[in-house]
């Protein structure tokens, strides 16, 4: 039996998000909240291999009260447990600490076999929670998995590089991160979504999890974030309209003229 | 350790080219720290590299040709980085932030206990704080977060292309040391490695990019954009939809957050509305053009040039426009 461990984060969704008025800063609260991306590729990585070869998968969240939300559609689409981390101090961790706090609930729990992630957050974008978790836990990652094959205590995983495909093989316990393109995660039933509806959520907070909150609320946060500033789009916009071929020869011309084509 | 003790600019990637493009912005910041700039290079021909490496503006390299280092593995690697810097102790370490870099970084920062900025697509120096402040993209593109690092060293990865390499210099003067390592051997085994499914298209490289997106009503259309990209001679772009969902161009011609990062001389955009997570792709462009028949299109809000109109009319009579300019 293969115990799995999958790592989800509930994030804003991108595709509406707004930003408070000349400001670069996200309106949180009107903004619709999410399980990100890539973590629903990796649950639902998770799911597959406990189909076909028996297993249990938890997943496991750090968030407010409200990522209940992200747990409960993890269950609908098939995680056996979930567990919250819900604590003040983890309120502003960067993904160092961030990992550091899963890594105390992965130890807790205990005895996984793989521990999967998805590539990065949507949001932050990151990429440094999976690597980083492994490093605390003290076991072997592979990144960007675009496939992945579990034998018995083996895995081979295939990932998915910039120019190249790397196949390769660990014994467990293991990390794996997971792409986009690993699977297309399922849409859960609704009979699904009422069973998950009833199932319990473990939740701990940092004490619980043998954590001192102090220096957790002090240094939780090993960057420091100078400001947020919204990304500057100062172009042109010499637009044309009307009928095609004119415009493509206005265009043309102001091509020409400002050097961009035709030498 | 006393913060006053670290000192030094390094800089890593296990890719030499991105290695290059580091030291050029390393250069800078050791200079006017007035510290060297070290290179750490690892593996087969680590060595024999060093003079390159001297001759691209290090002032030292640390060269280790362990056998367990011969290829990239995250572990080994962060082994021998994370023992150099205990032992050396520079201020700031800059990491190529290639896909392996990024999975590499947070590793060595979780080992030495210190924070870790990703992905950054700038690093400037603080001079009296000596700090190195950072700029990265979060909310796919829609924020600039400038961050820096608490404690020391501070660790940051920094995207690919994100500067430009110095010219080699034959005459520059330096040092290779070459060091050893305590190295465990790796507990993954790399099988194999195979080129991924793709042509020759290289669009970080290409100069000229023309994209294509959901306004290409169906497969056989994306013809009429090629062609417009060779009159022009640059490569074919595309955004989520063409590349992730439809699946009619391979994944190498993506360009947006998930995609390529592009800076080409020109962007075309056909028939694309300028997602967030697109624009995160090529916003660094030089120039940008835009035909989209939708006026209120947001691309139209981050173009140089654009034309509204419809593609099928519009991209075939560019197309000839173009040719007639190249010809004339």
């Amino acid at each position: 039996m293969t115990k799995i461990a999958v790592c989800v984060k509930q994030v804003p969704d991108l595709a509406e998000l707004k930003f408070e008025k000349d400001r670069p800063t996200v309106v949180a609260k009107e903004v619709p909240r999410k399980i990100s991306d890539f973590d629903k590729n990796a649950l639902e990585e998770a799911v597959r291999i406990k189909e076909k070869q028996g297993g249990e998968v938890t997943a496991i969240t750090i968030g407010p009260p409200e990522a209940r939300d992200a747990l409960k559609e993890a269950l609908a689409i098939g995680a056996d447990k979930a567990v919250l981390l819900n604590d003040p101090a983890f309120e502003r961790l960067d993904s160092i600490m961030t990992a550091s706090v899963l890594s105390s609930a992965i130890k807790k729990l205990e005895g996984f076999d793989i521990i999967l992630c998805g590539e990065a957050s949507i949001d932050g974008y990151s990429a440094q929670v999976g690597p980083s978790l492994a490093e605390w836990l003290g076991i072997p990652q592979i990144t960007y998995a675009k496939g992945v094959k579990v034998e018995g205590g083996k895995v081979v995983v295939e990932r998915s590089l910039e120019d190249i495909i790397e196949v390769v093989e660990a014994k467990t316990p293991l990390l794996i991160t997971v792409v986009r393109e690993i699977n297309e995660p399922r849409y859960p039933s609704l009979m699904m979504i009422k069973k998950a509806g009833k199932k319990e959520i473990a939740e701990f907070n940092a004490a619980a999890l043998g954590l001192d909150p102090e220096p957790l609320k002090t240094s939780g946060f090993r960057l420091q974030i100078l400001r947020a500033e919204a990304p500057s789009m100062e172009r042109k916009k010499v637009i044309f309209e009307g009928d095609a071929a004119e415009a493509v020869q206005k265009l043309v011309q102001t091509l020409q003229a400002d050097k961009v084509v035709g030498g | 350790m006393g913060v006053e003790e670290f000192k030094g600019v390094w800089v890593f990637s296990e890719n030499y080219e991105l290695a290059y493009q580091l030291l050029g912005k390393g250069r800078e910041i050791a200079d006017k720290l007035k510290v060297e700039l070290v290179v750490v290079s690892l593996g087969a021909g680590a060595v024999e590299r060093g003079k390159v490496l001297i001759a691209r503006g290090a002032d030292k390299v640390y060269a280790a040709e362990d056998p367990a280092l011969k290829t990239f593995q995250v572990e080994t690697y962060t082994d021998a980085l994370a023992g150099l810097i205990l032992q050396h102790k520079p201020e700031m370490v800059i990491i190529g932030g290639s896909r392996k870099g990024k999975e590499l970084a947070p590793r060595i920062a979780t080992r030495l206990k210190v924070g870790c900025i990703p992905g950054a697509t700038a690093v400037e120096l603080d001079e009296d704080k000596r700090q190195l402040v950072a700029t990265r993209v979060l909310y796919g593109g829609n924020l600039f977060s400038v961050e820096s690092c608490v404690l020391k060293p501070q660790i940051v990865s920094v995207l690919p292309r994100s500067y430009e390499p110095l010219p080699p210099d034959g005459g520059r003067r330096g040092e290779v040391v070459e060091v050893k390592v305590q190295v465990n051997p790796s507990p993954t085994t790399l099988l194999e490695v195979k080129p991924k499914e793709k042509g020759t298209v290289k669009l970080e490289d290409a100069d000229i990019i023309v994209s294509l997106g959901r306004g290409v009503k169906k497969p056989e259309d994306i013809a009429m954009i090629k062609a417009l990209a060779e009159a022009l001679g640059g490569q074919l772009g595309c955004s989520r939809p063409i590349a992730a969902d439809y699946r009619w161009l391979p994944e190498e011609h993506w360009v947006g957050l998930s995609g390529r990062t592009v800076k080409p001389k020109v962007y075309v955009a056909c028939g694309i509305s300028g997602q967030i997570q697109h624009l995160a792709g090529m916003r660094d462009s030089k120039k940008i053009l835009v035909i989209n028949k939708d006026r209120e299109a947001p691309f139209f809000k981050a173009c140089d040039y654009g034309i509204v109109g419809d593609i099928y009319e519009v991209v075939p009579k560019l197309t000839v426009a173009v040719k007639g300019l190249i010809k004339g």
